[in-house]
């Protein structure tokens, strides 16, 4: 398991990943583009997080043509909700035990 | 390992990306303020047009109504756009266009049944139409912007019912919901969201 003992899952420590997330958490899909322009990051960069995230069943991918362009888009999976929820629950608890 | 005020700022970030990208917070209340302001003048000029009552009383009143919903939806666009620029964010996002959408669908839909209306004659059913039509547009749109559209949106709806009940005064309705709500709602943007 990849939570510590504050509760905090080490998959969404880092910036890019808690920004893919919490996009995710409340939109039932978001495309890629979409995705790069709301957080500001290169193409390499949000790739690999959101490869990350895929290969531990956090977030889902949908590939389809759109008329003759390829598109990209992400959803959340249960299991991702439910760790996101954790994650979001334990930074609040760290933040009011001081 | 991370401090506590790194932890806050997570949490801050996090409610932040997930507002941004669940509502769209461009919109102004300049173009509240703006519309409300060009019904009442809109409303007050057909009321004038029936006390003439002239011959082409009906196409008159067509024309007024078209050039303040124009004016008012431009005036709209352009508000918000410029509040997008001043706060940095963009305006054409998988939001904005859910909101258009949502907006749109019975927006479009009541204008359909009061060109019917129109064209049947069916004049007396024309003001509480735009009313509740708008109004259930606002509901439906305030999923994804503030949540006082919503409200504005009920408010609306009552006005609409209100003016079916009471249609001797349909003008004074229709000042009432698309002038003075607006006009309120639009102030009290204004001063909340600061723009």
């Amino acid at each position: 398991m990849k939570t510590d003992i504050t509760g905090l899952n080490k998959l969404f420590e880092n910036r890019v990943r808690l920004g893919i997330m919490s996009i995710l958490a409340v939109n039932d899909s978001c495309d890629f583009n979409d995705l790069k322009d709301s957080l500001s990051v290169t193409d390499g960069n949000l790739a690999s997080h959101l490869k990350a995230l895929e290969e531990s069943d956090i977030i889902r991918v949908n590939k389809q043509f759109i008329g003759r362009k390829p598109n990209t888009s992400y959803s959340i999976t249960e299991n991702g909700a439910s760790l996101f929820k954790i994650h979001i629950n334990a930074l609040e608890n760290l933040i009011k035990q001081r | 390992m991370e401090t506590r005020t790194d932890y806050s700022d997570d949490i801050k970030t996090i409610k932040r990306i997930m507002e941004e990208s669940s509502r769209f917070l461009s919109l102004s209340g300049l173009s509240g303020i703006f519309s409300g302001f060009l019904a009442i003048l809109g409303g007050l000029f057909v009321y004038f047009l029936m006390m003439q009552n002239g011959t082409n009383l009906k196409i008159e009143i067509l024309a007024v109504a078209l050039s303040v919903l124009v004016l008012a939806l431009s005036g709209s666009f352009y508000f918000s756009i410029r509040k997008a620029r001043m706060k940095g964010l963009k305006v054409w996002t998988p939001v904005s266009r859910r909101l258009l959408l949502n907006l749109f669908i019975p927006l479009a839909t009541g204008g359909f049944f009061i060109l019917i209306l129109y064209i049947e004659n069916q004049l007396q059913l024309i003001v509480p139409a735009m009313l509740i039509f708008y109004g259930l547009s606002l509901v439906s749109a305030g999923k994804f912007t503030y949540s006082e559209i919503f409200y504005l949106g009920v408010a609306e709806l009552i006005t609409g019912f209100l003016a079916a009940i009471f249609q001797d005064f349909f003008i004074w309705f229709w000042i009432f919901g698309f002038g003075f709500l607006h006009v309120i709602y639009g102030l009290i943007m204004y001063r909340k969201y600061q723009g």
